[in-house]
Parts: structure tokens; sequence; C-alpha cells
């Protein structure tokens, strides 16, 4: 039976790890995610896990390391944080275009300069285009059980693409909270073995990886792998109902946080959600008709399901914890945003909040729900992007 | 919002302030409590004033912002008190449990505190006779659980011995010196 | 082109841009890029294979441990055997040359020539 800990996000992902078993892991220390492949080398040398542990000299590496392991036919795993996922970046691309099922948790932290090694999300929000599915974690539980379920999702034979498990830095990988962990085989069981269709090391069935593929038929591949991310929804929502069943715990494309009814709602992701939703509880008895949307897969998008929830909203506020530099916000409020185009109605407006480790509370977030019950009144938006809990 | 005790731990670098958080934390969570334990995290020096946290609460906890008014609040030294603002963000009915051989009329009055409740120790003499050093957080715990009957001393006490166990195997005199702190604190900590 | 005629297109091809036949890099002819055409001359070689050993495309032809040709198909002319070769046996001449010669009949490059086709030496060596 699974139980009731008392965990760290850190601790609950290495836990993950351990029950998956990968064959390869390749990683490099950064805060904060350090801890994650810290406590899985000890069950490396403990003889817990069957894992080969390759330490190697960046993260640069590691991906290396890690991309080499998959297309050889592993189950392979890194895990890494801010600058670290910057040195990666040419080989998430490669990891995507090759189609590997390689599995990452990423603790998300800001990115340098200046050097900060607290929560926000420019590291991942920078990684979006890479062709790596992305799931965002609100708390330890949820980074676990994304983690588990991106194994399914990654290997699955309509997507073999990258899976990249986000979660807060500090405040989720390092604060203690209550998470219920699975018992060894039933993540095992829920997991299988990895079957890849074709692998270096299948020796009776040669297959070269990563030919020179110019203008002839790069343009197919790359298509190929758009054709990939259509498929994912579907089939995390499929290993979401078989999670469902041996955990309890149900999952979706996102979490629509009494927004049926809602008037305002709000969009964001990981940790903040949680304390929003506080605040969502506190208007509703106050008699505002406040709702939430909290994405767990950002990658691809789940455009029309997130339209269909939020279409007929008078207003919608996006909350982004990294800065899009754009002059027209954040990441995550230039999808959504762009995805209401054929939806008409609502007002928009973004905040960006957090950078570094900027605490949010639920009177900052209180204060986006009045902010938006004013423009849904006077249908005016004075101002599209805000940067709340700047000192100005 | 759900009733969530909240709590702030005051201490230094290297005084174990993160760590009394994260036992709490796990004490309370073994007898079906919703917690979060969390320290803030700066710089981090021996001997610098550091913050803790904890949220308790018989529902899942799902805020994830610092705690601002502390219902609790742990000095783990005494010596921060004047430096740093131990009442900051603390309500009215606050509790204030403190490492010291002074009184809690006479902290009372270098606190500064009209309402609430003022309980002291003196964990560091404690945790001097009997682990032999100058580590004030498993007696404050002791204090703790006294003072705010979070849960029974039998209680806390199994889960902490577990813990200690599992980290200090090959001494068991580390362990049992930690539990007649805790039981001591328990029974020595000052009311008004 | 798939089985029915058509141009392949982005769904009839394996994914990640794998390709699934091993050796297939022999179907691509790179002996039309060559400029100059390395001419072998048999009774000079000595057939210490150091063409053999430097060739980057593995055009050199073997047989039983002795030189039997070029494999012109895949040759790209790039001349590091003649460069490397201590008999002198390997001559570089220019392919319109050759051509020419070829076109008035003289037979120039009649040894060379005999060796065109020797892609059935298929134990040739450096695969």
């Amino acid at each position: 039976m699974s139980k009731r800990v008392a965990i760290t996000g850190n601790e609950a992902v290495a836990q993950a790890m351990r029950q998956i078993n990968p064959d390869v892991v390749a990683a490099y220390p950064i805060t904060p995610q350090t801890e994650i492949v810290q406590i899985f080398s000890t069950f490396v040398a403990d003889g817990d896990v069957d894992t080969e542990f390759v330490t190697v000299e960046s993260e640069h590496s590691a991906m290396s390391a890690t991309i080499g392991a998959s297309a050889a036919g592993a189950r392979a795993m890194t895990a890494t944080s801010s600058q670290g996922l910057a040195l990666m970046w040419e080989m998430l691309y490669i990891a995507a275009g090759l189609r590997l099922p390689i599995v990452a948790p990423v603790v998300n932290r800001a990115l340098s300069a200046p050097i900060n090694i607290h929560c926000d999300h420019s590291d991942t929000m920078g990684a979006r285009d890479s062709g790596w599915i992305q799931l965002y974690s609100e708390n330890a539980q949820e980074a676990y059980d994304n983690l588990i379920q991106a194994v399914r999702i990654a290997e699955h034979a309509d997507v073999q693409l990258p899976v990249m498990v986000c979660m807060d830095g500090f405040i989720v990988s390092h604060g203690m909270e209550n998470a219920e962990l699975l018992d060894d085989d039933v993540v095992r069981s829920f997991i299988g073995q990895r079957t890849p269709k074709h692998s270096l090391l299948d020796v009776d069935r040669p297959a070269t990886f990563g030919a020179l593929d110019f203008a002839d038929w790069y343009f197919e591949h790359r298509r190929q792998l758009a054709e990939a991310q259509t498929h994912v929804k579907g089939v995390v929502l499929d290993v979401a109902k078989e999670f469902a069943k041996v955990s309890g715990r149900s999952y979706d494309l996102f979490e629509a946080y009494r927004l049926d009814d809602a008037e305002l709602a709000v969009v964001v992701l990981n940790s903040a959600a949680g304390t929003a939703k506080e605040v969502v509880d506190d208007l509703r008895d106050k008699g505002m008709k406040a709702g939430l949307l909290k994405i767990r897969l950002f990658r691809p998008f789940p455009h029309e399901e997130i339209v269909a929830a939020l279409a007929g909203k008078k207003a919608i506020a996006v909350l982004d914890r990294a800065d899009g530099l754009s002059t027209m916000g954040g990441p995550v409020f230039v999808d959504v945003r762009s995805a209401m185009y054929d939806a008409p109605g609502p007002k928009m407006v973004n905040y960006i909040y957090g950078l570094g480790g900027r605490d949010i509370d639920t009177e900052q977030i209180a204060g986006v729900y009045w902010d938006l019950a004013r423009i849904a009144e006077t249908g005016k938006v004075t101002s599209p992007v805000t940067y709340l809990g700047v000192r100005e | 919002m759900a009733q969530v005790l909240e709590i702030r731990w005051h201490g230094r670098g290297g005084q174990g302030a993160k760590t009394a958080a994260i036992l709490l934390g796990e004490a309370a969570a073994s007898v079906g409590k919703y917690i979060q334990a969390f320290p803030e995290y700066g710089p981090e020096r021996m001997g610098a004033p550091v913050l803790a946290f904890n949220r308790i609460s018989d529902e899942p906890v799902r805020v994830h912002c610092h705690v601002a008014n502390p219902r609790i609040v742990v000095v783990l030294d005494p010596t921060l008190i004047g430096k740093n603002d131990v009442t900051s963000g603390v309500p009215e009915d606050g509790v204030y449990l403190v490492n010291t051989n002074l009184t809690p009329a006479e902290m009372r009055a270098k606190l500064k505190v009209k309402g609430g409740k003022v309980y002291t120790v003196d964990a560091t003499q404690i945790s001097i006779d009997t682990i032999g050093r100058a580590i004030p957080n498993t007696p404050m715990m002791g204090a703790l659980i006294r003072a705010t009957g979070l849960m029974t001393l039998e209680e806390f006490i199994a889960d902490t011995r577990h813990k200690l166990e599992m980290k200090f195997r090959s001494k068991p005199e580390v362990i049992e010196g930690n539990i007649k702190a805790i039981e001591r604190a328990y029974q020595e900590v000052q009311s008004e | 082109m798939s089985a029915n005629g058509k141009e392949k297109g982005w769904k009839d091809v394996p994914i990640g841009g794998l390709i699934l036949e091993a050796g297939s890099s022999d179907k691509y002819e790179t002996g039309d890029w060559r400029t100059y055409r390395p001419v072998w001359d048999q009774e000079k070689c000595r057939h210490c294979m150091i063409c053999w050993i430097y060739c980057p495309d593995s055009s050199i032809l073997v047989r039983e441990g002795r030189m039997v040709g070029i494999d012109y198909k895949h040759c790209k002319g790039c001349g590091i055997c003649a460069h490397e070769c201590p008999a002198k046996c390997i001559d570089m001449r220019l392919e319109t040359e050759l051509e020419a010669d070829r076109a008035e009949g003289a037979g120039a490059g009649a040894s060379a020539g005999g060796a065109c086709c020797a892609k059935s030496g298929g134990e040739a060596g450096g695969k």
C-alpha cells in the first residue's frame, strides 16, 4: 500500500527515479537540483538500483551521454536546473530530433545574470520550443507522479519524445511536504520495460542514428516531430487514466479549479497555483466568481482544451514566472492569448511575478483578481503587462 | 482558509533551525497531520541569522508563500532578540518560546510584547548536560510540544527516536542524549 | 519512390532521421564528384597497401592481400593515394582529358576503365 510521508520535492523525485530504476543516469550537480542525483547516487552505491551512473564534467556531457544511452536502447535519465539546462541547449534539440524518450526532472531556477539560485521559470521556458514535452508540477506529489507518468508518455509508440518534469526550485525541491509514494512493484509494473523499435546495440537490425539530413529529408523529419506533438495530449490523458487506477490520483492536461462558472480566471503553473487556490476559495466566500487554470502540460500546448475552458470568461490574468523580454509579456501569456484569438470575449492581462525567487503571497494574487474585477466592469485594460511584486 | 498553524524559527546558521523545522514537520506528519517545513535560503554562513518555517494542519496545505504571520515564534538564540525583529508579523495572541535562562516575565519585557504567551527554557544548558554540546534545537522541540500540545510527548519521542536511530546508528549515546534533552525541556519549560 | 509510384513523403520514412539499412552509403555513388581520376599502373605496384590505408573513401579494391583496382563508383578523386604511393604507380589524370582520349578511341585509360566496374570485388578491404 502507498503511504503518506513527509518528504521534500527533491527526495520525492529521487525516490521516483529509484523506483523507475533507469538503465543509465548521467548527471552533473547544480543547485537546486543537486540533491536529486546526490540521493540517487546513494541508491546506486547501495545497490538499490541497477543503474549505470555516469559522472560527467558538464551538463552538455550529461545530456550527450543520456542521448547516447537512450539511442543504445537504454532507459536513460538526467536532471538539471538553470544554467545546467542552458548548457544542455544544443543537445536538447538532438534528443528530441532523434526521438529519444529521455526523462529529466528539471528544478526551476532563474538564469544568470545577475547570478541567482532561486526559483523562476526562465530556464525551462527558454527550452519550450526544443521539441521536449514539458510537464509542470505544483508540489512534491505532482513532481513524483509526473515523473513516473513521464516514462510512459515518452516511450509511447506514437510519441517517442523526451519529457521534462518541472518543479519549483527550493519552494518545492527543498520544502518538506506530504506526499504519497507508491510501492516499488506498483511503479515497476506501471512503467514496464522499454522496448525500443530500433537501437544502436541491436546488431540484428542495425540502424544509423544522427546521419546527415540535408534539404532532401530534414524538413520531412521535422514534420514528423511536429506530428508526434499532436499525439502527446491523447497519450498524456491515457497514461493519466491508467495512473489513476494504481494511485487514486487523477491528472489532466491542466487543472481547472472552480473554473466552470467563474467569470474571472487566473492562469498559472507550478507552486504558485497552490497559493492561488487558497485565494480563489477566499474570494468565492466573498462572492467573487473567481477561478483558476493550472497548466500541467505546457509543451505541446493543449490550446483547444484551454480555449474551451477559458471561453466566455470576462477577464483573464496569466501569471508568468519568466519574462519574455519581447515587451509583450511572458511566454505563457503569449501562448494563451494567441490561442484565445479565435475565441473573442475575455480581456486578457499578464503579470510577471516571482523572478529570482521573489515570494508571491495570497494578498498579491488576490490583488490580481481585484484588478480583473475592475477590468471586467470597465472593459478597459490600462496595463497589459504588470510586474507583480517588484519594488517601484 | 483552512486552519493552519504557522511557526517561525529564529536561529543562527549551525544551530539547527532548519533541522528542527524538518523534524517537527516529520513528527507531525507521523501522527497524520499535513505539514510544510522549509528554511529561508540565503547565503549559508555559520552564525548568520536564519529563519525556518512550519505549517501544520488537519487538511492539505496548498499555499507556497512565506509565512508572514506566524502564531508561534521559536527563538533558538536569545542574542538575536533586539538585533532581529522576532515579533514581526506575529498576531496579538502570538506565542513565543525562547531559549534563555530568563523567566517568561523577564523575557516578555525584553520582547516588548503585551498579549499572547511567553515560554522560556534553558535549552542550551539542557543540551550541554545531556548531549554534551550546545545544540539547543532538540530540547526546544520538546518545549514546543509542551507549549503547543501539537501531539503527545510519547508520539514525538517515538518519531524522533526513529529518525535519530537512522542517523546515529553507531552512536547510541547521541540518541539517548537527545531523547533526554527533549524530555527535560518538556518538563522544565516555564510559562507565565 | 514509394510503392504506389508517388514520391515518398514524411509519413513514409523512419522517424528521427534513422537509416535502417546497414551499409547504405554504398548506394550513394560519389564517383561523379571527381575532377581527377587516379590511374593505377599495375606493373609498378608493389601491393604495399599504403593507398588502402590512406584512402578516406575505402575505394581501393583489394583481393587476397593484393590491390586489384580502384572503385570508381565511390572514389572522389582526392589524390591522397597518388600522393602517398611510394612506388609512384598512381597518376592523377583530368577526367575531361581521359574522356577526350576515350572519344578518340586511343584507350589511354584502359587500365582504369577495367577497374571501373570492379564493384564485384565485394570483399574489398576497408569497408
